[in-house]
């Protein structure tokens, strides 16, 4: 029975008021461990009651429950990231009393279920998961709602979206004029940023020590240590990057460096694009990245995917990446052979910089213009995209790389991915450049297709790097003029 | 009153037994009717679509352009690259195929337990989806751990093979994996034809004494000719449209080495959204096809003409 007297609050409140305390602040990490143990409360009851606070300090001042009843759909990629909002999705239900489906796709065919949903004009997802690039589609065919208006107007008061990374904030929004920058005057806000990936180096420590060789400190040190690596590691080759016909082999590691080197993919002149992939900071950067793959790349780079870069890593196959930081990340763990081998550092490949630029991919939340529940569509994406679900998921599950810079503050994840050598620091080093550095354009996926097109004849001696650029810039301004960009 | 009504009752039943015995064949063809409409409609669409310039991520682009885009092909490299790439592919895989069903069929010829066993093992790799045997291929390809990358070292002393990874041997190896699928389909159709062939002219043959090769080429071979010719047809038909394992295995690539038209009409579609220059794609390659069926069927129509005569 519980024990309830005049003036005194009932004792089921007690525990109910430490943890609202803790979610505002009131309340310390170690004090409320403390007082959870005091109280005597096992860790599934602290749970609970934590994300119930959680629940109460959001609905505090923002009417999370207007759009009670409603049923959302979402079309998802398989990711840990939505395994991450997955697993809090109780929360959102909770909170708002709606109910919310998905339909969930492998990434290999993701975009084109996106694609169809989107152009077939059809209702049936309110929000779904894009990357900033393919918004350079959807955003001017008029398939997106512009989340300007929702961030600024119809935000609950903690979204607090200037918390996210300035660079991708920025990255998520372009004006729809081809090579205007992003973020620029007049910039629609297409999607929301949620959570990301920097390219940097990710090393096996093992097969670094065994051949004895240090973490590369630019492209030509690379070369280096790549090729001793092939030569000496008894097997394993010694670098991974993406080679598949697609333009997901420009975006990481390699237009990471080519911008660390000067090079630009575009030009303006007179209101007009132009290519600038044969400039002579191209030429330069990318004779070094081919030879880099010739000498110590995988033999069948030119099918090679993320997923093949990220499993060789994890396999002891190569002995380092330039890609997407999580992908040296997840192979860290689970099954992979080389788990707990693993170590990760900021790359800056030109020698004559410090600081490095990686190009980003920003996994991000967009609406559907042709969702009949856009303001209902709107209390989700703010949701998964604010602080609480982005702490649970960072503390909690996969969710390893996020957009804001108050969940990298957080002592909890920054004890979890302490295990992680060099994780955090390269991320430190790496974030406040971190943004997309192509221009914006809608023929981006023809022409960065192409871009790796023209590589693969280049690692292939089908034709030498200068005349391979040349080509490139002519065929790439050809196709330019034919849509009028050009 | 009844002597009125009678009379006209009766001329009822007499109007409606024929009207509805004259709407009977276009109620019997309505489901026909109704296929027809079902792609005669996506057809009409794409064939408009292919006349207009129009790219939905540049919908305020978006015209009527006439025949532009299927002129600007005429000058355009990448656009040749694939009609040869999708000739070479479409010639190698059917004749090889042609070549290696015929031969296994001719092995296989007499009916014993042994041979039908073999040929039903033999239809294996036609059960399995092009795209997943182009997975298993990739696989067996690699250089760090395939099989047949491991007996190519082994076997011929090539250490650097590197399969569907470089643009001179990216074709070769997709050729393989197609003729590893479709050869059975080849060998049951020519299988299936020699069986069926009469029994009489071999056996007059074989009492005179005729020899093999005469027998092969003066006897077999021209009985079994409608037999090639349709097996011939379905898979020329296959392989010029040919996506799955290209796709699977290399996305059209190296380069644009196996940038065959399904391919690329996928990428302009999907990836691009360039709808115009997509649909352009596929109304060629619809009139490739087209052409290619009505020399094929025409020359079936001929042999079974000349049958019928010798009957």
């Amino acid at each position: 029975m519980t024990r309830e007297t005049k003036g005194e609050r009932p004792v089921h409140e007690k525990p109910r008021d430490l943890f609202d305390a803790f979610v505002a602040g009131r309340v310390g990490r170690r004090e409320l461990l403390r007082r959870t143990a005091a109280l005597g409360l096992g860790a599934t009851a602290a749970t609970t009651l934590l994300n119930a606070a959680q629940t109460r300090a959001l609905a505090a001042d923002y009417n999370w429950k207007a759009h009670q009843g409603t049923a959302l759909k979402l079309l998802l990629n398989k990711h840990p990231y939505a395994d991450a909002m997955i697993a809090d999705i109780e929360t959102f239900k909770n909170l708002t009393g709606m109910s919310v489906t998905w339909d969930i796709f492998p990434e290999d065919v993701y975009f084109d279920k996106v694609t169809a949903a989107l152009s077939s004009r059809s209702s049936e997802y309110d929000a779904f998961m894009t990357g900033a690039y393919q918004t350079w589609q959807y955003g001017p065919a008029g398939w997106l709602v512009d989340l300007n208006e929702y961030i600024k107007g119809k935000s609950a008061p903690n979204y607090d979206w200037d918390g996210v990374l300035e660079g991708l904030r920025a990255s998520t929004a372009w004006s729809g004029k081809p090579g205007d920058a992003l973020g620029g005057p007049g910039a629609k806000q297409w999607c929301v940023p949620w959570g990301f990936e920097l390219n940097n180096i990710s090393y096996n420590q093992r097969i670094f020590e065994k051949v004895g060789v240090h973490v590369p400190k630019n492209l030509p040190d690379m070369l280096e240590v790549a090729a001793k690596i092939t030569k000496d590691a008894g097997g394993p080759y010694g670098i991974g990057v993406r080679g598949s016909r697609s333009w997901a082999t420009i975006h990481p590691g390699f237009l990471s460096g080519y911008t660390n080197y000067g090079g630009r993919d575009f030009e303006m002149q007179g209101g007009k694009l132009k290519a600038a992939m044969n400039s002579p900071q191209s030429k330069e950067f990318t004779k070094l990245w081919v030879k880099m793959i010739q000498d110590s790349g995988p033999k069948n780079w030119a099918t090679y995917t993320w997923y093949q870069v990220g499993t060789d890593l994890g396999a002891g196959a190569s002995g380092m990446i330039y890609d997407a930081d999580i992908l040296g990340y997840f192979m860290n763990g689970g099954d992979n052979k080389e788990r707990g081998h693993l170590a990760y550092a900021a790359f800056a490949a030109n020698p004559k910089e410090s600081t490095p630029t990686a190009n980003v991919w920003i996994w991000s939340l967009a609406m559907s213009n042709f969702s009949t529940k856009k303001d209902a569509a709107w209390d989700f994406i703010q949701w998964a995209t604010g602080t609480d679900h982005d702490l649970f998921g960072a503390r909690k599950m996969d969710f390893v790389k996020p957009v804001r810079t108050k969940v990298w503050e957080d002592p909890e994840f920054k004890q979890k991915i302490g295990s992680y050598p060099g994780y955090l620091q390269q991320y430190t080093e790496t974030a406040p450049k971190a943004k997309i550095y192509f221009t914006p354009q809608p023929l981006f996926f023809n022409l960065t297709t192409d871009w790796a097109a023209a590589l693969q004849r280049m690692v292939a001696k089908e034709v030498p790097v200068d005349e391979g650029l040349d080509k490139l810039a002519e065929n790439i301004n050809r196709q330019l003029k034919g849509a009028g960009l050009g | 009153m009844s002597d009125i009504a009678h009379p006209v009752a009766a001329v009822r039943v007499h109007a409606t037994g024929p009207r509805s015995a004259r709407l009977l064949p276009y109620v019997l063809s309505l489901p026909a009717l109704l296929v027809c409409i079902g792609i005669l409609v996506p057809f009409g669409t794409a064939a408009w679509y292919s006349l207009q310039r129009y790219n939905l991520a540049m919908p305020f682009t978006r015209g009527f352009i006439g025949l532009d885009t299927y002129l600007d092909f005429l000058s355009d490299p990448d656009f040749w690259n694939t009609v040869q790439v999708s000739a070479i592919y479409t010639a190698a895989t059917v004749i090889l195929e042609l070549l290696l069903g015929l031969g296994i069929a001719l092995l296989l010829r007499q009916s014993t337990r042994l041979n039908n066993a073999i040929s039903v093992a033999l239809l294996m790799p036609l059960m399995t989806a092009p795209a997943i045997a182009a997975l298993m291929w990739k696989l067996m390809t690699n250089p760090g751990f395939g099989v047949l990358s491991w007996l190519v070292a082994r076997g011929l002393g090539v250490s650097d093979f590197k399969w569907a990874s470089d643009p001179r041997t990216s074709m070769l190896t997709v050729v393989l994996v197609d003729i590893w699928v479709y050869t059975p389909f080849m060998m049951i159709l020519l299988l299936a034809g020699l069986r069926s062939l009469p029994t009489q002219p071999f056996e007059a043959a074989r009492l005179d004494g005729v020899p093999g090769r005469f027998v092969f080429f003066r006897i077999t071979l021209p009985m079994l000719m409608p037999y090639i010719v349709t097996a011939t047809l379905f898979r020329l038909l296959d392989s010029i449209q040919q996506f799955d394992i290209v796709y699977a295995m290399t996305q059209g690539g190296p380069g644009d080495s196996l940038m065959v038209f399904q391919v690329r009409a996928y990428l302009e579609f999907f990836q691009y959204t360039n709808v115009g220059r997509s649909a352009a794609l596929m109304m060629i390659l619809w009139a490739i096809t087209y052409a290619l069926s009505n020399v094929f069927v025409k020359q079936w129509l001929k042999l079974r003409e000349r049958a019928h005569g010798a009957h």
